[in-house]
């Protein structure tokens, strides 16, 4: 059974400027409501084009609980469908990728295309020639949109483009792809699956909180080198910015700047990766490339599930309201093997069910998913930030590197959907 | 024909097991880590690890990171690990594959049922150890854990598996 939807006003009075309802997190009627006016609209984050660069292609791949196949087709085109087949609903695609010529339902033998056709049917003399088999074929995504690899689907049939959807958002992935030699990134160097008993968005507040780094992660601060701890503390130069759209980045250049050494921000140096090193110069010339590699890599959280975390890729996906699966892939940067290296070997370490990162702020959304369903006080206070908040010299409201400055703009931009104030 | 004594023999090799998992059951973190050689292997496959130089795993650790995972744990603010969750790991169709220049082979099945507030937790898939003997004691220079649910969304995995 579905939960009644709440209404406009009730959203207003649960969502407001610097607090937020405990509710939120903990009721089913509310999460329908994200589904309906945020998840099944507005542009969602699916999949790499490099996951399926061959014809005949496929990944499974989801838009909220929906299970979705990106595949290409033997033209070369991308496409987003349904996995589900067009006849009674079944589940098409079980393994989790493959290369085929036809996806073939095995409940009644029903074919389709790569490119969703349908192909044909056993039994043919059981449907009548009136049988309308062009447009039997599998359900898709309305709209699919493609930035830097990075693929998109919508299932509003009309709205903002997926550029007016990425806004600011797109010069940050802009910024992603510059750190390969071949201007790519590719993510083929498989996935993470880890589940936690938390609602969606306590992950992707948590993905720009620059205040929680050293309470959670003390842990391996205090045994490990990391340079992470210097990044969100009060001498940082980092800031917190809210780019609009509910997109929130910690933009971290300001603070590697200062420190002024190449690849910093990986905590590594130059004589440690001197292929990469070598190649991006090559690519984009000595100063260029120095700017880049000072620079660093974007950390930035593309709403609604999109994180960028400067070495790897987070992909989050609500499966109810208490349950959240983040998927996880390691940064590959094409013409970049040395660099592809460290980069998977640093991911293992942090990321996943185990890594000493992630396991730790994911026992925190656990406790906090378990702290809210508290009766008064119910509210989450966002104050954090607001006696020093700014607007930065490219227009954003900014603040100090762990200031709530982003989880106030995602809160907004959420208000904005549920009470459908703004386009899909 | 003539045979010659396994350099670990079968007694020895549950032993081992056993004290292992009793050891990461216990929160015995020194002892536990003491287990290992110096150019050991700690690797928890993925799904999707076909190669670990190319694939993410779930855990891929070299002789320091197993260091570097014991030390989190003992800071206390491992937060996902305090309170330490409760663990009982069962052992079972232990076999000893064989030996060579590596070390001797075992490979047994295991389940292990985790408590924490989240709930109880299933764990289960095949383990698979290359023991050696060093100055009189058994070390383990490799343990992989082959989780029957690798290619599924797993919970956190933070205590010693």
């Amino acid at each position: 059974m579905t939960a009644p939807a709440l209404d406009r006003e009730a959203y207003r009075r649960l969502i407001e400027d610097d607090r937020v309802h405990g509710s939120l997190y903990t009721d089913p009627a509310v999460f329908d409501d994200e589904l309906t006016r945020i998840w099944y609209r507005t542009w969602v984050y699916v999949g790499h084009e490099s996951e399926i660069p061959q014809p005949g292609d496929y990944v499974v791949k989801s838009i909220g609980p929906q299970s979705i196949i990106m595949s290409r087709d033997r033209q070369g085109a991308v496409h987003l469908l349904l996995n589900r087949c067009s006849h009674r609903g079944n589940q098409i695609c079980e393994a989790a990728r493959g290369n085929t010529g036809a996806l073939r339902c095995h409940y009644h033998g029903w074919t389709f295309g790569t490119d969703g056709a349908l192909l044909g049917y056993p039994f043919r003399q059981g449907y009548g020639p009136d049988t309308p088999k062009s447009a039997l074929g599998l359900g898709r995504v309305p709209r699919m949109g493609s930035y830097q690899g990075f693929v998109f689907g919508s299932f509003a049939h009309a709205g903002p483009s997926l550029l007016e959807h990425l806004g600011a958002a797109r010069e940050a992935i802009d910024r992603l792809v510059r750190l390969s030699p071949l201007g790519r990134v590719e993510l083929t160097a498989g996935w993470l699956h880890h589940e936690v008993r938390a609602n969606w968005k306590m992950l992707v507040e948590n993905e720009t909180d620059g205040y929680h780094p050293q309470f959670v992660h003390s842990s391996i601060f205090e045994v490990g080198e990391s340079h992470v701890a210097e990044v969100y503390s009060e001498r940082s130069a980092a800031t917190a910015r809210d780019l609009g759209g509910g997109h929130t980045e910690h933009d971290l250049r300001a603070h590697f700047r200062r420190m002024d050494r190449p690849l910093a921000w990986f905590g590594t140096t130059e004589d440690r990766l001197p292929d990469y090193c070598r190649a991006m110069r090559e690519a984009y010339g000595a100063e260029k490339a120095r700017e880049i590699l000072v620079e660093g890599s974007p950390h930035i959280m593309v709403f609604p599930n999109l994180f960028i975390a400067e070495i790897q890729i987070f992909v989050i996906q609500p499966l109810a309201v208490d349950r959240t699966v983040q998927h996880v892939t390691p940064l590959q940067l094409a013409g970049a093997p040395d660099m592809n290296r460290r980069l998977l070997h640093q991911a293992s370490g942090s990321v996943g069910p185990a890594g000493f990162l992630l396991a730790d702020d994911s026992e925190m959304y656990e406790r906090n998913q378990r702290g809210v369903v508290a009766r008064e006080p119910e509210w989450l206070i966002l104050r954090r930030g607001l006696n020093r908040e700014r607007v930065d010299a490219d227009g954003h409201l900014a603040g100090a590197a762990t200031d709530e400055t982003t989880q106030r703009g995602i809160w907004r931009h959420i208000r904005a959907m549920l009470t459908e104030e703004v386009p899909a | 024909m003539t045979t010659t004594a396994p350099t670990i023999s079968r007694t020895e090799v549950e032993e081992f097991l056993y004290r292992e998992a009793r050891l990461a059951d216990e929160g015995r973190y020194d002892e536990w880590e003491a287990l290992w050689t110096d150019d050991a292997l700690y690797w928890v496959p993925s799904g999707d690890t076909v190669d670990p130089h190319k694939q993410i795993s779930v855990i891929y650790d070299h002789r320091s990171r197993i260091a570097l995972r014991v030390a989190q744990l003992k800071t206390g603010k491992r937060h996902a690990q305090d309170p330490r969750s409760n663990v009982a790991h069962l052992l079972s169709n232990i076999e000893v594959l064989g030996e060579d220049g590596a070390g001797t082979h075992t490979t047994a099945t295991f389940i292990a049922i985790e408590s924490r507030s989240r709930g109880l937790t299933t764990w289960a898939g095949r383990v698979e150890h290359t023991l050696v003997r060093r100055d009189e004691r058994i070390l383990m220079s490799r343990k992989v854990v082959r989780l029957v649910n690798a290619d599924q969304p797993l919970p956190t995995l933070a205590f010693l598996i």
